[in-house]
């Protein structure tokens, strides 16, 4: 038997104690048996010993979301039935959540395809990726999903699908610099997506600006397939000293466990986990809202202590606890050590003292993290967490792997019944593995067949001018001021691009100018054509975005989301997806670093459209280089405008198509990623030597809408005739073919800019120049003066949402001030449409259960991709 | 000269302050909120953030920190204390300035480069400005809105101690378009918008943050050639 560690207990100690935490410093957070009450059962915790005394009792282990063969498999793996506590954590570890047993067998291509390359520090299986960026320093990135309880809850689902990443960031050892948001809502003028868009937009921006994260990029997109289903991911990059690299392993018997940060309580409990759908009692009046409630100042100080633990070398092993909390910690700490642990379960700090042993290890409360500490440093960890009045208790310590060889045991007691003893490892990496069936969907041929090229086109200047207009005011093209405005993009002062940009870029090194490029995309309805072109073009797009900054692409990470895994049409085009983006990365020669699965979106039958969102990485000598997306200011004559790359006649999946006509047909848009790789190279020897001065990646929307923003972005008009090559105007101006980049070179550059792109094989078609005076003019076509422009573009936003007045006040534009569809109050007027909307979609909207998933399982897969070797 | 940064829990924009005073020539010494020395700093700045969450309201419990009693007393006796965001609301609440930050009318935290207008000069952290210069300097807060009674209003604009006031839109509803304002003596001032995130063309639209950096540096110098001349020892 292993001696148990003196109960070390460190109170919150700020000058301060906010209502936040109040512990009292010094005491004893456990508490004794006789204070709390058990249901579970006849009275008493179920433990091991009842177990074997009490092989034949019913579980509900189909309740848990367990099958009958896996329920038997762990009863062959203890040699006995489970305690309540064991069944609960297989039930949490062997979830399509955390065990990714539909998603396995294709993420593994991932480790086996893709090139690990010698920057990756830290890959698939990890907390997050991590990549060298140069001798000293690294990057740690990730994305992941928090679509369920979002849209359960949108604030806070949303603010703790931000804590969630940015612990992630943490455990690896970084400290985190940065957010961004792709959001994916249903159609922009259903009031549900009232109900659910400012609500995800406050909470993103309530958490991460209180964390003080700069919000430097993202994307917004609405479209019907994710009525009811809105798609919250959340990205955060940090960055860590090479040597600052942290392990989750629990290694060093005898080593203590220390459970760091915020109380835990019942908040949380069946959240994501299947543990939701069963309850072992009748108390339900215990139970709280699903969803966890975030605290963006206890993880600020969570942030503060881990980094000054890691820098006084406290730290032997880390672990965030995100969903599945303590169970999913305990687990994956000892089983990637091979080590036992001994935990003493009533140590840990509680919200509610009546708490279950079941509860304790199930809950996921927020901000709370796992250390491994060897004894002699257990004091000085204490006092750094003590120093930010953060909560650190020890509970358990680590003990050694069996004698013959064999992985050690995670037992764990509660007030001196032993609850748990099963192998870690059997929870952590022996969990179900599905080949799951996967069929074509049925109706993809005939979607293919319908293609948008065959759709009535605008074709005189005047319906040009007006199709233009109507693109740059629809919902996915318009300006996103109204969201992006809500975050703080300045924090931290090394922010040297943030959104409507193609990247966020950042400044990691102050006196080397060294940064990080940083751009995240998807895109549903070319997944939907057709998943495995869809997925290159997501890819190819997040990689250009990166390019066009002069940046170097290094790395790329994904968040997977798609409908049941148990529709085999859905399985058919994960399966794509995951074939697609290993097969880009390989030839791309980038290493996939880390991903993220979230399947069951999908409202009774319907899924959404498959959307799989890529991050790429790029890296800067100097971030001084970086190419932005606006035309400078005109003084004298303005820079030469250029187009990089081909515009083919690809009009099926576009923007216009969904805007004009509603609708989605055909086959996307070729993706040809060597030519990517030739352009984002050629960008970057542009970029050193100065031959840009903007660049914008064309996509949704084509060349109307990239002309458009990077004349509105500095109020700098220009005149452009489109080629004369057979194809039509419209095509130009519309075609949404990939591998295109509109160009500002500045005179003087042009001769040698045109020779650079020549050098790289990469058609560079001159298209005019930009202006002073503030109007983009289409040479035949149209005239459009920015001020039309930008009031189409700006007001999309404020009108759907709210602040339109305001925003007419702002233009000095009285008329619209009193525009009767904008409430005279708009925001608080507002308020009530929502409020109002909310009641009547939370009944037309909830998710209906799927497939025989109870609508609050519908799980939501948001832990590590694991080891391809599990 | 040494100007002294305070980080309180949940401060964020510390490291910004600081930085924005080293590129203005100064020595920065980090100040944290449980000590109440104050190091021999001949300037304070307050940052931005959500200091203890923003619990019970913007700044009322930071107010209390060991450290504020110091400053509060220093301010008093002439110490220069620039509060910025939180730092603004932090002053407020400690009752150096007049009035109290609300919740943007509009209710959403705002962040957009936001131009404004100088209109007092006469401050520790205002005079390398000129009277109505026009300043581009980031906004960003959630509860910026100033409110005083009329009579406060009156007073300040009839002392001049209106220091900046919002143009060309008001981002948070703020009465009379304020966005800073000063005490009585001119040493402590408070703003909402952010001057520490635009003193670098690369990371800020302007370098018109630096400008409230360099006066309090050549107050300072001012204040220790008069100190100097008088014969006292600084």
């Amino acid at each position: 038997m292993t001696t148990q560690p003196d109960t070390a207990t460190s109170g919150a100690v700020a000058p301060s104690a906010g209502p936040n935490q109040s512990p009292s410093a010094g005491k004893q957070t456990g508490f004794a048996a006789t204070d709390v009450l058990v249901n579970e059962f006849d009275g008493g915790p179920d433990t091991v010993q009842r177990a074997l005394s009490t092989p034949e009792e019913l579980q509900p282990h189909t309740e848990l979301g367990l099958k009958d063969d896996e329920y038997d498999r762990i009863r062959q793996i203890l040699g006995r039935r489970p305690t309540a506590s064991e069944l609960a954590m297989y039930s949490i570890m062997w979830s399509e959540h955390c065990s990714y047993k539909s998603s396995k067998v294709h993420l593994r291509q991932f480790g086996e395809k893709t090139p690990q390359g010698t920057r990756m520090l830290a890959g698939i299986g990890e907390n997050a990726g991590v990549v060298q960026i140069s001798d000293e320093v690294a990057v740690a990135f990730k994305v992941e999903s928090h679509n369920h309880p979002s849209f359960v809850e949108p604030y806070q689902g949303a603010a703790t699908g931000v804590g969630g990443i940015v612990r992630d960031i943490l455990a690896m050892g970084a400290r985190p610099i940065a957010v961004m948001d792709p959001l994916r809502f249903g159609a922009a003028d259903h009031p549900d997506t009232a109900r659910v868009l400012p609500g995800i937009v406050a909470g993103i921006g309530g958490y991460g600006n209180c964390l003080g994260l700069p919000n430097i990029g993202g994307e917004i997109v609405f479209d019907p397939t994710y009525q009811g289903n809105p798609l919250v991911n959340a990205l955060s990059i940090g960055v860590l000293p090479v040597e600052r690299l942290q392990h989750k392993e629990a290694a060093g018997v005898g080593n203590i466990v220390v459970l760091l940060g915020a109380r835990t309580g019942r908040d949380g409990i069946g959240g994501v986990s299947v543990l939701a759908s069963a309850t072992f009692d009748e108390g339900a009046e215990q139970r709280r809202p699903s969803v966890q409630v975030g605290d963006p100042f206890m993880e600020k100080l969570l942030i503060e202590s881990c980094l000054e633990l890691y820098d006084a070398g406290l730290v032997a092993g880390i672990q965030d606890l995100g969903g599945a909390g303590l169970t999913c910690a305990l687990t994956e700490t000892a089983a990637a050590a091979g080590a036992g642990m001994r935990v003493w379960l009533e140590r840990v700090p509680l919200r509610e003292a009546s708490m279950s042993p079941t509860e304790i290890l199930a809950s996921e409360s927020q901000e709370r993290m796992l250390l491994i500490v060897t004894p002699e440093n257990l004091e000085a960890v204490l006092g750094v967490a003590e120093k930010w009045g953060v909560w650190a208790t020890a509970i358990g310590e680590v003990t050694p792997a069996g004698e013959d060889g064999s992985p050690g045991r995670l037992l764990i007691t509660w007030n001196d019944h032993v609850v748990v003893d099963v192998p870690p490892g059997s929870l952590a990496d022996d969990g179900p593995v599905y080949a799951r069936p996967i069929r074509e969907p049925a109706d993809l041929i005939l979607i293919q067949a319908d293609k948008a090229e065959t759709l009535p086109r605008p074709a005189t200047g005047d319906e040009l001018r007006a199709t233009v207009l109507r693109m740059i005011a629809s919902p996915n093209l318009c300006d996103k001021s109204w969201v992006t405005e809500q975050y703080d993009r300045y924090v931290l002062g090394n922010t040297v691009l943030a959104q409507p940009e193609d990247s966020g870029v950042l400044r990691i090194d102050e006196r080397s100018g060294a940064g990080v490029a940083l751009s995240v995309d998807g895109n549903g309805r070319m997944a939907r054509l057709d998943p495995y072109e869809g997925s290159r073009f997501a890819l190819a797009e997040a990689y250009r975005n990166v390019a066009v900054t002069g940046a170097d692409p290094i790395a790329v990470t994904n968040c997977l989301n798609f409908g049941s895994p148990e529709d085999p049409a859905v399985m058919w085009q994960f399966a794509e997806a995951v074939r697609a983006l290993a097969d880009g990365c390989l030839e791309l020669g980038t290493p996939m670093t880390g991903g993220n699965v979230s399947f069951y979106n999908q409202t009774g039958a319907a899924a959404i459209h498959p959307t799989p969102v890529v991050g790429v990485l790029g890296v800067f000598d100097d971030v001084a280089r970086r190419i932005p997306m606006g035309f400078p200011a005109v003084t004298g004559e303005g820079d030469r405008l250029f187009l990089l790359g081909d515009t083919e006649v690809e009009l099926s999946g576009s923007e216009w198509a969904w805007v004009t006509h509603g609708h989605l047909g055909g086959r996307p848009p070729k993706v040809d990623l060597g030519h990517e790789q030739r352009l984002a190279q050629m960008m970057a020897r542009a970029s050193h030597a100065g031959h840009v001065s903007a660049a914008h990646d064309l996509s949704d929307g084509g060349l109307s809408q990239v002309l458009v923003e990077s004349c509105l972005r500095r109020n700098v008009g220009a005149k452009v005739a489109l080629p004369d090559d057979g194809k039509s105007a419209f095509v130009h101006l519309f075609s949404e073919s990939t591998g295109r980049v509109l160009i500002a070179v500045p005179r003087g550059h042009d001769k040698a800019f045109v020779a650079l792109a020549a050098e790289y094989g990469i058609t560079c078609t001159p298209l005019g120049s930009t202006t002073a005076e503030p109007v983009l003019e289409v040479r035949d076509q149209f005239s459009l003066p920015l001020d039309e422009a930008r009031e189409a573009f700006e007001g999309t936003l404020p009108r759907l949402f709210g602040g339109a007045a305001e925003l007419a006040n702002r233009h000095g534009d009285p008329e619209h001030a009193a525009d009767p569809t904008a409430p005279a109050s708009p925001d608080r007027g507002n308020q009530v449409l929502i409020a109002a909307a909310a009641g009547a979609a939370m009944e037309s909207a909830a998710p209906i259960e799927a497939d025989g998933i109870p609508a609050a399982s519908v799980a939501e897969v948001k832990e590590p991709v694991p080891d391809e070797d599990a | 000269m040494r100007i002294g940064v305070v980080t309180f829990p949940g401060s964020l924009d510390d490291g910004d302050a600081a930085r924005a005073a080293r590129i203005a020539g100064a020595d920065v010494v980090r100040l944290w909120h449980g000590d109440p020395d104050l190091h021999g700093v001949d300037a304070v700045v307050l940052p931005g953030g959500f200091s203890y969450g923003d619990a019970l309201r913007c700044g009322a419990i930071a107010r209390f920190a060991p450290v504020m009693e110091t400053i509060i007393d220093a301010a008093r006796g002439g110490l220069p204390v620039l509060g910025i965001c939180n730092g603004f609301q932090i002053l407020c609440e400690a009752h150096l300035l007049p009035g109290a930050l609300t919740r943007n009318q509009h209710l959403h935290f705002r962040n957009r480069d936001q131009f404004l207008r100088v209109e007092s000069t006469g401050t520790a952290w205002t005079n390398s400005f000129t009277a109505g210069q026009e300043i581009l300097i980031p906004v960003k807060n959630g509860e910026g809105c100033y409110v005083a009674d009329e009579r406060t209003l009156d007073q300040l604009e009839a002392e001049g101690r209106v220091v900046a006031r919002y143009i060309r839109g008001n981002p948070n509803g703020s009465q009379r378009d304020i966005a800073a304002i000063t005490n009585e003596a001119g040493n402590v001032v408070g703003i909402m918008p952010h001057p520490e995130h635009a003193v670098e063309a690369l990371t800020g639209p302007s370098l018109d943050g630096l400008g409230f950096f360099t006066s309090v540096l050549r107050a300072l110098a001012g204040a220790s050639a008069g100190a100097n001349a008088g014969g006292h020892q600084s």
